[in-house]
């Protein structure tokens, strides 16, 4: 299981600001080791985000993600206490998924 | 010993739904993630193919789109700023294309009703090339592009 995600969803005016920092090594399959050998590819390939069960943002990711991905967006309506869900997915079907209280 | 009873509960507890399906046999998440990852436009090389992969024509260049924190030179290619706006009416998905990558396609995120049309991101780029802000409104594609010079790659090597 990969590391958890750090997440901050504040309320800014009448929307929720989400900032995401995820724990993610998005290797590309384009680098090579010692021995010449190619890297298998590792990344992140569906993050989804929930505010009360509805979706405010659904992506997919291709290996030029940077690694240890930031995602910054926001939403509209959301209220300090709720919370904010956030899941992805990898190549690997390793999924993970964090919560946030809005503040 | 009762604190460790109550990490495993916890552990479990925050096993989703998905993963439990998927434990059981229910659920193959290999069938899900084929649907829900467009293989085809992340192998993509061209524009061309991308649009095509995409279900789109081409793209109309477009002044309502703008990047923000976006750097004109990214001295590390590995980590490279991207923020995009769009002032498209009735924005759809937003998509990122790095034109000199060797998958022409970075990123695509989908914007429900109710959620901003802007959002920032890091990406790598291999070398100095032409990044694509690609929206989708109202079913039509509108571009925007912008030049950032990489002083390091961002493929290692």
């Amino acid at each position: 299981m990969a590391d958890p995600m750090k997440i901050r969803a504040n309320v800014v005016g009448d929307s929720t600001e989400v900032k995401v920092l995820m724990n993610h090594e998005m290797e590309t399959g384009q680098r090579k080791d010692a021995q010449g050998k190619i890297i298998p590819g590792w990344f992140i390939q569906n993050v989804k985000v929930t505010h009360n069960d509805k979706v405010v943002l659904d992506a997919q990711w291709g290996p030029a993600v940077a690694k240890n991905p930031f995602l910054s967006f926001k939403f509209k309506g959301g209220a300090k206490g709720e919370k904010v869900r956030i899941t992805w997915t990898d190549n690997r079907n390793d999924t993970r998924t964090d919560e946030a209280t809005i503040a | 010993m009762d604190k460790k009873r109550r990490e495993v509960l916890k552990a479990g507890g925050g096993m989703t739904l998905l993963m439990l399906l998927a434990a059981a046999g229910w659920l193959r998440p290999g069938d899900v993630r084929a649907a829900d990852w467009n293989k085809a436009a992340f192998d993509t090389k061209t524009m061309d193919e991308t649009m095509k992969a995409l279900g789109g024509g081409t793209p109309v260049p477009s002044n309502d789109i703008a990047f923000f924190s976006t750097p004109d030179i990214a001295e590390n290619g590995a980590v490279v700023p991207i923020g995009i706006t769009s002032k498209v009416p009735k924005t759809e998905s937003i998509a990122i294309l790095v034109e000199k990558n060797p998958n022409m396609l970075a990123a695509t995120f989908d914007i429900p009703a109710g959620t901003e049309p802007s959002l920032s991101t890091r990406i790598k780029m291999g070398q100095t090339s032409n990044v694509y802000a690609l929206v989708k409104a109202d079913g039509k594609y509108y571009v925007a592009s912008k030049e950032i010079k990489v002083t390091l790659g961002g493929c290692g090597g």
